[in-house]
């Protein structure tokens, strides 16, 4: 680590927790960002901001105007270009030390697997339930931590799945009845802020996975609900009967 | 036997309130706390289910003075357009 990026970091360095060493294991590690909207925008702000060495950045979508209104990682110039290639921009002027790689398209499911076997972590910041479960699955297959959450009106919900460890739940363990469609934040709204606080959240577990410090919200849903300010913490088991993680043979080694 | 009823999100906007206490002489399932506390209305599939702050199925028993809250599931990542 050279003298600018010391002190560019300093402020990590300094935490007992961290320090130079954890550091330049945030320089080296290779995070996967699926969504680069309300939640992907804080998300992909505070890790490029935090040295992660290499962020994959997924998202098909162009900005539009109604994004801007809490994906603050983009800005009004940006309406009409391809959401990767924006957030690129912004990322890259916050912190020209890290590396990008950019896919301004849905990924089919092979080639999200292909992509997720090659990273540290995967932050799920979609906006449906096709892609979610894609990349659960994908995860729980090859034993990749993922971070999800999700945002909708005041409200917000966010956990970690750590499919190395036995007792993890995954994502499909949450939704058993995989048919079902929620709501959409373009019929129901959602309030600019919840998604900065969500997302906010998920980029302090993402950086305690890949330091395996702390507690992560592994077998736990945090839930906020900010009309009345109430944070829930809800103990999530794994489902036994699950059809995704329950047949994975989960002796594996500990990466 | 009294339960404490808590619904989050928008079903307590939906409900128009965050508490209710209900009063039962059987023991009841989580689905049939809802149904006492909500006019016999079914509980829907989707809706999460948490007794004490554990995450539970619809069909699990409530004790007396057990806290049962209801939450409806929040899927978007606000990357709509």
């Amino acid at each position: 680590m050279n003298d600018s990026s010391l002190y560019r970091y300093s402020r990590h360095i300094s935490l007992p927790q961290v320090t130079r060493i954890g550091q330049q294991k945030l320089t080296q590690s290779r995070v996967l960002i699926v969504g680069l909207g309300g939640l992907g925008s804080p998300v992909a702000l505070y890790l490029a901001a935090a040295g992660i060495g290499q962020l994959m950045l997924v998202d098909g979508d162009q900005v539009d105007l109604s994004n801007l209104q809490r994906q603050i990682v983009h800005n009004t110039a940006q309406i009409g270009q391809d959401k990767v290639i924006s957030a690129q921009t912004r990322l890259q002027a916050l912190n020209p030390d890290i590396q990008m790689t950019t896919y301004s398209y849905r990924l089919e499911p092979e080639a999200l697997q292909q992509l997720i076997t090659t990273v540290d972590i995967v932050v799920d910041c979609s906006d449906n339930f096709t892609t979610r479960f894609a990349i659960n699955a994908a995860c729980v297959r090859h034993g990749i931590p993922l971070v999800s959450a999700a945002v909708q009106r005041w409200n917000g919900q966010v956990t970690v799945f750590l499919p190395t460890y036995s007792q993890s739940p995954c994502y499909a363990c949450l939704y058993p009845n995989q048919e079902e469609e929620g709501e959409v934040c373009s019929e129901t709204g959602i309030l600019a802020p919840v998604v900065g606080i969500i997302g906010s959240i998920q980029a302090v577990e993402v950086i305690k996975v890949l330091l395996n410090i702390g507690e992560s919200l592994c077998g736990k849903l945090l839930l906020l609900d900010t009309f009345t300010l109430q944070w829930r913490t809800l103990k999530l088991p794994k489902d036994p009967a699950c059809l995704v993680c329950s047949s994975v043979n989960f002796i594996r080694e500990i990466r | 036997m009294t339960i404490v009823v808590k619904f989050f999100g928008s079903l307590r906007e939906e409900i128009g309130n965050h508490e209710v206490k209900i009063k039962a002489e059987q023991p009841l399932t989580v689905a049939q706390v809802w149904a006492q506390a909500c006019d016999e209305v079914p509980l829907p599939h989707h809706i999460w289910t948490a007794v004490n702050m554990n995450y539970v199925e619809q069909n699990t028993l409530v004790q007396d003075g057990d806290e049962v809250a209801f939450f409806p599931p929040v899927t978007g990542g606000s990357d709509e357009n």
